[in-house]
């Protein structure tokens, strides 16, 4: 007879193996399915060119929830962090630079020389938006209650957020509920003046949306990266060595020496449903394997409408599965150099290309029309500098994040933009270093679409569904399965599709874990 | 403004009472003449032609036609043949009818579905993952009901004598007057029926040729008034007057289940699932809140109530459909949702939802009646469904 599983992991994304791993603690028998011959799904090191490796698709992490790094041991499993001195640098137009470091008097310092006011204001900003990216913080770790009708477990869960409420004054709590639906311009307005500055950090809320910085919601977008640890400005001053890869080859060695088993380039073809249950998945090779319950790392979309037999689906709920908005417009470029690019500024930190709030909403413009931005802005990174072992010796790996890049062209197709897309990238690039282009030994340009086809990413959403506030907490993805349940008992999703969205963080997989476990017992 | 139907021109040439009502926003007749009796009466004792071209009209096919349907609709469409059809509600995720109608398949994998509302959203809900083509056909096919004892010798005038071999809930093509129809035996009459589809573009002419043929045999148009009496003879419910769909009212108390109304026989939980089974099967066990049922208004009872007033018994000249409470001892178990005098029957048939525990046959009830603007109680027997089912419905 066939071997059973207590669980099945449909995805070796980092969800995926962070809850694995929580299973097997916890004495399930937990078998990963992963479709591709590697596991990490969107965090992964890729040899695009003989030599070079490159964090393909996330450049960075997210902090992995300093607990579940605990938990899981994870500096046993290999991971290291290599300290760096700068966190981010804007890259200013006639060779300025606004740099920010870890110390907040030497941001503050930096910030002087473009704004003395700002700067002045600055310690003050990082101490109020760290307490409340605390509560935020302490929300994503919630698995969130099934509103209008919260159980009784639910309002217990939600009793976790008092405590650190409680370290916020009145002005504070209503600052938090009052700038959640803010654009993050006007968020940054009532701090700054400088507009490099404003500029600088109102990257993160539009970070993997579709939307420009003067538009709602996208404070929310940049607390909740703040609180993720995602926001560089605010991140922490180390890079993985070995790329983002690193860390999901770290999490696949603490989910197999916790007793996990894992298999690759085993794709999982259908869940099969029995009376309204999940009891088990056939894979793309017609094998068909058992288990009690199945936790899906693949996106909501993907799971419910490719995964699942409709007839075992309620049509409204499938519909609605239907209208969660993915809406990638982010696109990725992998440079191998043969020396380093000379920028009027160290270059070991991640440099950013965005020197004005206008510069930002202008590229976002494209978006709202079907175009992609001529001027985009970039996130820049040259990881060589601090990890030589990602190319050969004294040559570099250069990646870009470019947006807005989105996945639904009005009158053109990705498979002709590519090139041309590139190219706009480069330039904009070269506009800050100018021998980039001579350096350029390969290059790969990676379009919402490459992103959709190669790394199974729905229209090429860093996130598996937009990260807005009307898809977030107990509405995300959407309202009838925001709990890591699913309308299909013992059908769990665990991906970045589900509470608290994406970004390498682990929370997803650590709380659905939670609720599988607590759904056992 | 409600548009004409492709048989407009004629249904206008006879209409000489002017009396139409909205339906599906096309205009249809209410009745032809000033009264509808003899319409009635063609239906019930010759025949009658009714412009049906306002139903909704849907071609599903594709690779997963028969899935698609077995997933929507509550009876097992895998047991239609092809040239046959099926009557079946369909129910929302909580097992509440949104409407029913009939599954033809034309030919292997390629079905008509009929519906009283709008309903291609539904379907291409349900078809997501699904490999099925459904095409809103309810413009690119004009509809005629002939109905009537006399309905087949009609036909076959018209259709030619192989039509004599089309049985009940059969479906066949044939040529009239060298025009292209598609005719299923059904209707909404509970009498011996046939309902024609055919090319908008040769409504007129198939119109024609079926008065033509059915002259000697006194067939004459009839329009909504005679069919609702008829309707409710042969107890089949109507939406918005005997049920509301499920997506008409956010009310659940509203909705009603096909167990609720009598249809617990189209429900096949055991063909695998569908939208609605598992609330469906869990109704089973529990046992379904309502029945609905026949309420046979007792003469006599109503003839004493207008006595006190010094007036003759008065009968309803149309049918009613609106919610009349319907008592046992004083109590209410329901409501009656739509009745008729029957002219043939010679009895006052109400049709009505009551608790199943009063549901069997003869048991004595009370239905509100209103007389001189006061209300009073009038004395009903509960009857079986249809009151009236003539051999030669099925024959
Ligand atoms: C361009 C880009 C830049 C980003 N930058 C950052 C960043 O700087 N910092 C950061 O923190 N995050 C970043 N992210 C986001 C981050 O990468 C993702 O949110 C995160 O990796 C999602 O992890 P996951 O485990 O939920 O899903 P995924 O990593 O998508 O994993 C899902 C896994 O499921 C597998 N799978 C799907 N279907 C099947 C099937 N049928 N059978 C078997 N296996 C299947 C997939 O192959 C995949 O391995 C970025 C994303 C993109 C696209």
């Amino acid at each position: 007879m066939a071997e059973t599983f207590d669980a099945l992991i449909v995805g070796a994304g980092h969800n995926g193996l962070v809850a694995a791993s929580y299973l097997a603690r916890a004495g399930k028998r937990v078998l990963v399915l992963e479709q591709q011959p590697q596991v990490g799904g969107a965090a992964v090191t890729e040899e695009l060119f003989p030599g070079f490796r490159f964090s393909s698709v996330a450049e960075g992490t997210g902090r992995l929830v300093a607990h579940v790094a605990a938990d899981l041991q994870l500096h046993k499993h290999g991971l290291k962090l290599l300290p760096i001195d700068a966190l981010l640098t804007a890259a200013l137009p006639a060779g300025g630079r606004l740099s920010f470091y870890s110390d907040t008097a030497r941001t503050a310092a930096e910030i002087a020389r473009h704004s003395k006011a700002d700067a002045a204001r600055w310690p003050d900003f990082c101490a109020a938006m760290q307490c409340l990216a605390a509560v935020v913080a302490r929300l994503m770790m919630l698995i969130p209650p099934a509103l209008p009708a919260p159980s009784g477990r639910d309002l217990l869960e939600l009793l976790k957020l008092v405590a650190p409420a409680r370290r916020l004054n009145r002005k504070q709590l209503g600052d938090l509920v009052r700038t959640l639906p803010m654009p993050v311009s006007d968020m940054l307005d009532e701090w700054f003046e400088c507009d490099a500055l404003k500029a600088a950090l109102a990257v993160d809320g539009v970070h993997g949306v579709s939307l420009g910085p003067r538009q709602a919601g996208t404070a929310f977008v940049w607390l909740l990266a703040l609180a993720a640890g995602q926001v560089p400005a605010f991140a922490a001053a180390s890079q993985l060595q070995g790329g983002v890869g690193a860390l999901t080859q770290a999490l696949a060695k603490a989910a197999t020496s916790m007793g996990a088993q894992l298999r690759l380039n085993a794709a999982v073809q259908q869940v099969v449903v029995k009376a309204g249950r999940a009891a088990g998945v056939v894979l793309a090779s017609g094998e068909e394997i058992s288990a009690q319950v199945v936790i899906s790392n693949a996106d909501p979309r993907t799971t419910f409408q490719r995964l699942l037999d409709p007839l075992e689906v309620d049509p409204v709920f499938l519909r609605s599965t239907g209208t969660i908005k993915y809406r990638g417009c982010s696109a990725r470029m992998h440079l191998a150099l043969s020396g380093v690019p000379r920028f009027a500024f160290d270059a070991t930190a991640r440099i950013r290309i965005a020197p004005s709030i206008n510069y930002i909403e202008q590229a976002s413009d494209a978006a709202k029309y079907g175009t992609w931005s001529q001027q985009p802005w970039l996130d820049v990174t040259l990881p060589t500098l601090a990890d030589a072992t990602l190319a050969p010796p004294g040559q570099h790996v250069l990646s870009i994040h470019a947006q807005y890049a989105p996945y639904h062209l009005r009158s053109q197709d990705w498979d002709t933009q590519r090139a041309t897309l590139g190219s706009a990238i480069l330039s904009t690039l070269a506009q800050f270093a100018p021998d980039v282009p001579q350096l350029v030994l390969h290059s790969q340009v990676l379009t919402p679409l490459d992103l959709e086809r190669n790394y199974g990413l729905p229209e090429g959403s860093a996130t598996h569904g937009e990260m807005t506030l009307d898809q977030a907490l107990h509405m995300r993805p959407i309202p009838d399965c925001a709990q890591y349940r699913t309308p299909i008992k013992q059908l769990y999703l665990c991906g970045a599709g589900t509470h608290p969205g994406g970004g390498c963080t682990g929370i997803n997989g650590h709380n659905a874990a939670r609720q599988v476990l607590r759904d056992w017992g | 403004m409600p548009r004409p139907s492709p048989f407009y021109s004629r249904t206008a040439a006879l209409c000489e009472s002017h009396s139409w009502q909205e339906w599906s926003g096309f205009l249809s007749a209410n009745m032809y003449e000033l009264h509808h009796l003899r319409e009635y009466y063609a239906i019930r004792t010759a025949a009658a032609l009714i412009d049906i071209s306002p139903l909704y009209k849907y071609l599903v096919h594709g690779r997963d036609a028969l899935k698609l349907l077995n997933r929507v609709m509550t009876r097992d469409i895998a047991r239609c043949a092809v040239g046959q059809v099926l009557y079946t509600p369909w129910c929302d995720e909580h097992g509440r009818i949104i409407d029913d109608g009939t599954v033809t398949q034309l030919a292997p994998g390629r079905y008509r579905v009929t519906a009283a509302d709008p309903s291609l959203r539904w379907f291409e809900d349900n078809a997501t993952g699904l490999q099925v083509q459904i095409d809103d056909i309810s413009d690119s096919l004009a509809a005629l009901a002939l109905q009537g004892p006399l309905a087949g010798e009609i036909l076959q005038q018209a259709a030619g004598p192989a039509l004599a071999q089309l049985k009940y809930f059969r479906h066949a093509s044939a040529a009239i007057a060298g025009m292209d129809v598609s005719i299923t035996r059904t209707g909404y009459t509970g009498d011996l029926g046939y309902e024609l589809f055919a090319d908008p573009a040769d409504a007129e002419r198939l119109w024609d040729a079926l008065m033509e043929a059915g002259q000697p045999r006194l067939l004459r148009a009839a329009g909504q008034l005679a069919l609702d009496m008829v309707r409710i003879e042969a107890g089949l419910l109507l939406v918005a007057v005997d049920f509301i769909s499920s997506k008409k009212t956010v009310f659940d108390v509203q909705k009603s289940t096909p167990y609720e109304l009598g249809l617990g026989w189209t429900v096949m939980l055991e063909k695998g699932n569908f939208v609605g089974r598992a609330a469906l099967a869990a109704e089973r066990e529990r046992g379904a809140a309502w029945a609905t049922v026949g309420l046979d208004v007792q003469w006599d009872s109503l003839e004493q109530i207008y006595k006190r007033y010094g007036m003759p018994i008065h009968l309803p000249e149309t049918a009613w459909g609106n919610a009349v409470p319907v008592y046992s001892d004083e109590v209410q178990i329901g409501r009656a949702t739509s009745g008729t005098w029957s002219p043939l029957l010679k009895k006052y048939v109400v049709l009505a939802r009551i608790q199943p525990q009063y549901a069997k046959p003869g048991t004595p009830v009370c239905m509100e009646a209103t007389v001189e603007a006061q209300r009073h109680m009038t004395a009903a027997r509960v009857t079986a469904l249809p009151f009236y089912n003539p051999p030669h419905k099925r024959a």
